[in-house]
C-alpha cells in the first residue's frame, strides 16, 4: 500500500498527511453502499429489457422473417418451440424475469440473429476494450486536470489560468466525433497515417500477449486524448473552483499561522479536502466517457461496444444490443460504486454519515 | 454634479434597481458574455430567415459540381472605370490529375460570375407566408455555380444547408429545453416543494439516470424509432427522447433552489403571514430563483444540440431528408470522403461557435444571477 | 504614541507602531486600520475592543502577516521581542518580512500563537485532532512521531478535554464547539509560545461556554506566563479579562490605557458612549440602555476629521470636521484621540 510510504515520507516534516480508516466503520460503509446498488441495477435491466422490446415486432418474427428470407421453410413446431424457448407466448413480467435470470443463472445472454452466435462471445472482449479504454482516460483525465486545476486556483487571473481556461472551453464545445475526425483527417493527410483502430494489423487477430499488449498501449492515447478532452477541461474548472472555495476557508489561515510552508499547507489542507468533490466526479465522468467512447470508437473503428452495439442497433439485433446496453450500465454502477468506496476511504466525514 | 453626488446617485440607483436591472447590470460587464449573446442572437437570426439568407435551397443541386471546392470570394470587380465594389468568384473547369486520374475542379481564371444581392432564385415561403424568390445574395445567373463553402456529393450548395441544418439544430436544442424544463419543474419543483417521500423517490430516479451512460441509452431508444416515420415526427421523437433523459439537471438545479428558500426569512414570513402556498410559490419563491433556471437553461440548450448532432451523425437521430447539423457531419463520416473533400467540415465550426457561445451565455447569465454575490 | 506607564520594560513582548494595513479594491481602497499604537507585555492581557468593522481583527491578523488579500500593511512598525533562554533579547520587525519567508514562519505557531472566531471551520474538517497538533510540534520542536503524540495528548489534557487520549485520535466533526475551541487554544499553546493573539475566541460560542474558555486562558497565561492579545468586542469580556485596554475605532485606536481607568474614567466620548450601552445588574430598571446614534460610516468614505464626529455628542463645532486629533497622553496614564484633551497634556 502505497500510504504507508506516504506516511514515512510525510512525518519527516511534521504531521501525517492522510491516515487509512478503521475497518469496521468502512465495512458497514460498503455494505450499505452495496444495498443501495440493487434497485439501480434492477432498473437498469428493466431499460435494457424494454429497449430490447420496443423495435415494432417480437424478436421471433424476426427470426422467422430471416429464416424464410435464407429459403428455409418454417415448421410450426420450430415457431411453437422457439416461442417456449423464450417464453414469448407469455405475459411480459414473466418474459422478463426468463430473460434476466438466463443471465444471472447462465450467463445466456440469449442468441445474435444477426452473427448466429450466443451473445456472450460477441460481448465480453469488446466490454474489456472498453473498461480499458474508459480507465486509461479516466487516469489521463486525472493527471492532467488535477496539477492544472491546482496552478488554476492557486495562480487566479494568471495568464496561465486564462489559457487553460479556454483550453478548456475550446474542450468543452467540440464534440468528441468532431475531434476525432479533425485528428483522423489531420493524421491522414499531413502524415499519411491510419489512427483507427486500437491494434496493428498483425495484432488484430493475435492472442493476448506482452506484445500486444504493448501495441495496444500505442494505439490507445489517441482515442485516449479525443476522449479525454471534454472531461479534462470539465475537471480542471470542477478544480479550480473548489480549491478556490477551500482557499478562502479560516483553516487555511490557521495552518498558516502555525508556521507550514505555502506549498505544504497548500498540499495538506485545501488540496486534500477539493480532492473529495473531484473524486467524486468519477461518478459523473464514467457514464459520460463510456457513453462518449461508444461514438468515438464509431469514429475510429475500434474494437470496443461502441461499434458493434451500433451495428446492432440498426439491424435490430436486439438481444445483444440490449445485452451491451444492460453490461454498459452495470460497469458505470460499479464504477461509480468503486469511486464512492474511494470517496468514503478518504474523507472521513461521509463514513460517519449514517 | 459633483463626483460625491454622482456617487450617490448610483447608489441610489443600485437600490431601486429591479432583481433583472442588476442580472442584467452584472451581465453587461461580463465582455466575453456579452460578445457570445450577440452571436447567439445573430445564430437564431439565421435559423429564423433560413430561406432568405441561404442563396439556394438544400435540394438544389448542380450534378456538374459533386464535390466542387469552395470558391474564393472576391469583393472588388476591375472594371474600365477602375475598382468597383462588385463581389465575384470564377467558374470552375475540370482538370485530371495525373497520378490519381481523377477528376479535380480548378478555379477557371477566364470565367468571372457576378454576385448580387437581393436576386430572384427558386421561390421560397418566409415564415410561412411570405411568397418570394428573392434571395440576399447569389449569383446573378442563376444557372452559375456559386459554392462559397464547397458543394456535397450530389453538388448542392454546403452554405445553404448549413444555413437550413441551423434551424434544425438550433431549434431542437430550444424545444428539447422546453420540454426538459416542464419535466424539470414539475418533478425538481414537487420534490424540492414536498420534500419526505416524495423527494426521496423522485431523487433516487434522478441519480438512476444520472447512472446510465446515456448515449448509448439515446441510441437504444432512438433506433426503435420507425423508419417509416415522417421527418416532423422523427424531429419529435429524438426531441422527447433527448429531453427524456436531459430534465435531470434542471430538476436538480430547481429543487435546490427551493429547498434553500423554504427556510428563507422572507418565506417563512410570508407563511406566517397567512399567505397562500400557491401565493408564496408564484409571487415569492419563482421570482428569486427565476435568473438561476434561465442560466441552467442556457446551458442545458448546448448539450441538446451536442447529443442531436452526435445522434444523427451516427445515424439514429434525424436523418436526411432533414437538414440538420449532424445529418451534414454523418456525410463527413468516412475519412476517405474527407481527404478529398475538407469542406465537410465547415458544418463542424457551425456546431463549435454556437456551443461555445451558447456556453459562454449560460457562465455569464449564472453569473450575474446572483446579482448580491461577493 | 502610548505613554510610558510604569511597565517592566524586560517584559516588553510586541511594540506596534503606527501601523496602516489597507485593502485595495475595485470600488477604492479601504483604509481598514489607519495609524494604531500599542504595546503587548508578558504577563498581561491587552484587550482590543471595538464594533464589527473596526479594524481590531485586522490588526491582530496583520501582526503575522495573516491578512486575507488584497489587504497588506503599508506603512508601521510590527516589533517582536524574543526572549531567549539565556535572556537575551531580539527584535524583529514583523512587518517588514515578506509573508511567506522562513524567518515569520519560525516565528508563527512557535513564538506567537494564534486562535481564531471560529472553531467549526478553523480547523481542518478531514484531519484528526491529533494530526493538526503533533503537525505544529514536529515541525517547530522537531520532535518525533511519538514524542509529538505524548505532548499533544498531555496538552489536550491541559486545555481540559476529557479521554485526551481518545480524543486525540477524533476528527474534529466529533467534537463540540467549545471542545473545537480547546483543541485551537492547545494548538496554539503546544510550542509554549511567548505571545497569544485570541481573535473573538468566544464569539461562535455560547454564553457558559464563553466563560469556561475566558477561564481557562486565564489559567493557562498564569501556568505560562504569556502575553495575550485578546479581540474582543465584548466589553464583559474586558472587565473580566484585561490588564490594558485599546479601543478601536474606524481603524485607528480611540483611546488605551490600563483597564481600571478605561472603566472608571472613560475619556473619549466613543468608550464613554460603549460603557453607557451595556447593561448592568446594579442599574435600575427603568434606565434604558442607550445606544450610540448614527452608523459606522462606510469605509470607502472616511469622514474628513475626527472618524467619531458624525456620531459625537461632545463635537466641538468647527474644529472635529476639520482635523482628525493626534493621540494625547493622559495624566491618569493611556491616551487618546479627542480635541477635548488638547490642552491636558502634549504629547
Amino acid at each position: 500500500m502505497p500510504a504507508d510510504a506516504f506516511r514515512r515520507f510525510s512525518t519527516r516534516q511534521g504531521g501525517v498527511l492522510w491516515a487509512p480508516p478503521c475497518p469496521r466503520t468502512m465495512i458497514r460503509y460498503i455494505l450499505r453502499r452495496l444495498l443501495i446498488m440493487i434497485p439501480t441495477l434492477f432498473g437498469i435491466s428493466i431499460i435494457a429489457f424494454i429497449i430490447i422490446q420496443l423495435p415494432p415486432g417480437d424478436y421471433l418474427t424476426t427470426v422467422i422473417a430471416q429464416l424464410s428470407a435464407s429459403g428455409d421453410l418454417v415448421e410450426e413446431d420450430v415457431i411453437a418451440s422457439l416461442k417456449a424457448q423464450y417464453g414469448l407466448d407469455r405475459p411480459m413480467h414473466v418474459q422478463y424475469l426468463k430473460w434476466i435470470s438466463n443471465i444471472l443463472l447462465r450467463g445466456d445472454f440469449g442468441t445474435s440473429f444477426e452473427w448466429d452466435v450466443a451473445v456472450g462471445e460477441l460481448i465480453w472482449s469488446r466490454l474489456g476494450l472498453t473498461v480499458t479504454l474508459s480507465v486509461a482516460t479516466l487516469l489521463f483525465t486525472w493527471a492532467v486536470a488535477f496539477p492544472v486545476g491546482i496552478y488554476a486556483a492557486v495562480r487566479q487571473y494568471s495568464w496561465g489560468d486564462y489559457l487553460f481556461t479556454g483550453i478548456g472551453f475550446v474542450g468543452l464545445a467540440i464534440p468528441n466525433f468532431l475531434l476525432a475526425l479533425v485528428l483522423m483527417y489531420v493524421a491522414f493527410k499531413y502524415f499519411n497515417q491510419s489512427v483507427g483502430g486500437l491494434f496493428s494489423p498483425d495484432f488484430v487477430e493475435a492472442p493476448w500477449t506482452w506484445a500486444r499488449v504493448q501495441d495496444m498501449l500505442g494505439h490507445l492515447w489517441v482515442p485516449m486524448i479525443i476522449l479525454g478532452t471534454a472531461g479534462t477541461a470539465g475537471l480542471i474548472r470542477i478544480m479550480r473552483a473548489n480549491l478556490l472555495d477551500e482557499l478562502r476557508k479560516p483553516y487555511v489561515k490557521t495552518a498558516r499561522a502555525k508556521g507550514l510552508s505555502e506549498l505544504r499547507l497548500l498540499l495538506k489542507y485545501p488540496v486534500r479536502v477539493a480532492l473529495n468533490p473531484f473524486v467524486s466526479t468519477i461518478g459523473l465522468t464514467l457514464p459520460i466517457l463510456i457513453s462518449g467512447s461508444a461514438i468515438v470508437s464509431v469514429v475510429l473503428s475500434l474494437p470496443t461496444s461502441g461499434p458493434l452495439l451500433l451495428r446492432a442497433l440498426i439491424a435490430q439485433d436486439m438481444y445483444l444490443a440490449g445485452s451491451f446496453i444492460l453490461m454498459l450500465g452495470i460497469i458505470t454502477v460499479l464504477g461509480t460504486l468503486l469511486s464512492d468506496l474511494l470517496l468514503a476511504w478518504l474523507d472521513p466525514r461521509i463514513r460517519f454519515d449514517d | 454634479m459633483t463626483a460625491r453626488a454622482m456617487e450617490s446617485d448610483r447608489q441610489e440607483a443600485i437600490n431601486v434597481a429591479t432583481q433583472w436591472q442588476l442580472m442584467w447590470w452584472r451581465f453587461r460587464k461580463h465582455r466575453l458574455a456579452m460578445t457570445s449573446l450577440v452571436i447567439v442572437i445573430l445564430i437564431y437570426l439565421v435559423a429564423l430567415l433560413a430561406e432568405f439568407l441561404a442563396p439556394f435551397t438544400p435540394d438544389e443541386f448542380q450534378a456538374d459540381y459533386t464535390y466542387a471546392p469552395p470558391q474564393r470570394l472576391h469583393l472588388f470587380l476591375e472594371t474600365e472605370n477602375g475598382l468597383r465594389f462588385q463581389p465575384w468568384v470564377h467558374g470552375y473547369k475540370v482538370e485530371i490529375e495525373e497520378e490519381a486520374l481523377r477528376r479535380v475542379f480548378v478555379p477557371d481564371e477566364e470565367v468571372i460570375h457576378e454576385i448580387g444581392f437581393f436576386v430572384s432564385g427558386v421561390p421560397i415561403t418566409l415564415f410561412g407566408f411570405l411568397e418570394t424568390d428573392r434571395h440576399l445574395v447569389g449569383p446573378k445567373d442563376p444557372e452559375a455555380p456559386m459554392f462559397l463553402f464547397g458543394a456535397d456529393k450530389l453538388g448542392r450548395d454546403m452554405l445553404t444547408r448549413m444555413i437550413y441544418g441551423t434551424r434544425i439544430s438550433m431549434s431542437i436544442g430550444l424545444v428539447g429545453v422546453a420540454l426538459s424544463l416542464i419535466l424539470g419543474i414539475l418533478l425538481g419543483g414537487l420534490s424540492g416543494f414536498l420534500g419526505g417521500h416524495v423527494d426521496n423517490i423522485i431523487q433516487r430516479v434522478i441519480e438512476f439516470i444520472r447512472s446510465v451512460p446515456t448515449i448509448p441509452l439515446w441510441m437504444g431508444l432512438a433506433a426503435a424509432l420507425p423508419t417509416d416515420w415522417p421527418p416532423l415526427r422523427i424531429y419529435f421523437g429524438i426531441t422527447v427522447i433527448l429531453s427524456f433523459i436531459g430534465w435531470t439537471e434542471l430538476a436538480r438545479v430547481i429543487r435546490g433552489r427551493f429547498l434553500a428558500l423554504r427556510t428563507e426569512d422572507f418565506v417563512v414570513a410570508a407563511h406566517l403571514d397567512g399567505v397562500g402556498q400557491m401565493r408564496i410559490i408564484l409571487h415569492h419563491m419563482v421570482p428569486s430563483f427565476l435568473s438561476h433556471i434561465i442560466a441552467a437553461l442556457t446551458l442545458a440548450i448546448p448539450n441538446m444540440i451536442l447529443a442531436e448532432t452526435s445522434l444523427s451523425f451516427l445515424g439514429l437521430g434525424l436523418r436526411p431528408p432533414i437538414v440538420s447539423w449532424g445529418v451534414l457531419l454523418q456525410e463527413a463520416q468516412n475519412i476517405r470522403t474527407v481527404a478529398t473533400a475538407p469542406w465537410l467540415f465547415s458544418t463542424g465550426g457551425a456546431v463549435f461557435i454556437a456551443i461555445l457561445a451558447l456556453n459562454f451565455v449560460g457562465d455569464g447569465l449564472r453569473d450575474a444571477a446572483d446579482p448580491y454575490a461577493r | 504614541m502610548p505613554v510610558e506607564r510604569q511597565l517592566p520594560a524586560e517584559d516588553l513582548l510586541l511594540e506596534v507602531r503606527d501601523l496602516h494595513v489597507h485593502f485595495p479594491l475595485d470600488e477604492g481602497t479601504v483604509k481598514a486600520v489607519a495609524g494604531v499604537d500599542f504595546d503587548v507585555y508578558r504577563n498581561r492581557t491587552l484587550c482590543v475592543v471595538g464594533e464589527s468593522g473596526c479594524g481590531k481583527s485586522v490588526s491582530a491578523q496583520s501582526i503575522l502577516q495573516l491578512v486575507d488579500r488584497p489587504g497588506r500593511i503599508v506603512q508601521g512598525q510590527i516589533r517582536f521581542h524574543r526572549h531567549d533562554a539565556d535572556g537575551s533579547v531580539t527584535v524583529t520587525d514583523l512587518a517588514a518580512l515578506r509573508s511567506s519567508s522562513r524567518a515569520l514562519r519560525a516565528i508563527r505557531g512557535r513564538h506567537i500563537g494564534m486562535v481564531f472566531q471560529e472553531p467549526n471551520t478553523s480547523l481542518s474538517p478531514i484531519h484528526t485532532v491529533g494530526n493538526q497538533i503533533s503537525e505544529v510540534i514536529q515541525l517547530h520542536l522537531g520532535e518525533d512521531e511519538e514524542a509529538a503524540r505524548r505532548r499533544g495528548i498531555e496538552m489536550l489534557e491541559r486545555v481540559g478535554i476529557a479521554r485526551p487520549a481518545q480524543n486525540y485520535d477524533a476528527y474534529t466533526f466529533e467534537l463540540s464547539g467549545g471542545m473545537r475551541q480547546r483543541v485551537m487554544i492547545a494548538m496554539a499553546l503546544v510550542c509554549s509560545p511567548a505571545l497569544l493573539i485570541a481573535d473573538e475566541p468566544t464569539t461562535a460560542l455560547d454564553v457558559t461556554t464563553q466563560a469556561q474558555i475566558m477561564s481557562l486562558l486565564q489559567e493557562l497565561q498564569a501556568d505560562f506566563g504569556m502575553g495575550v492579545m485578546l479581540i474582543t468586542h465584548d466589553l464583559g469580556v474586558v472587565a473580566e479579562m484585561a490588564d490594558d485596554v485599546v479601543v478601536m475605532y474606524l481603524g485607528q485606536v480611540a483611546e488605551y490605557g490600563d483597564v481600571d481607568r478605561i472603566f472608571h474614567a472613560p475619556a473619549h466620548p466613543y468608550t464613554k458612549a460603549l460603557l453607557r450601552s451595556i447593561p448592568n445588574l446594579d442599574f435600575d430598571q427603568d434606565i434604558r440602555l442607550d445606544s450610540i446614534r448614527g452608523m459606522v460610516p462606510d469605509p470607502f468614505h472616511r469622514p474628513v476629521g475626527c472618524p467619531f464626529g458624525p456620531r459625537c455628542d461632545e463635537v466641538i463645532e468647527g474644529r472635529c470636521e476639520a482635523e482628525n486629533p493626534p493621540a494625547f497622553s493622559l495624566e491618569e496614564g493611556g491616551s487618546v484621540r479627542c480635541l477635548h484633551y488638547e490642552e491636558v497634556t502634549l504629547s
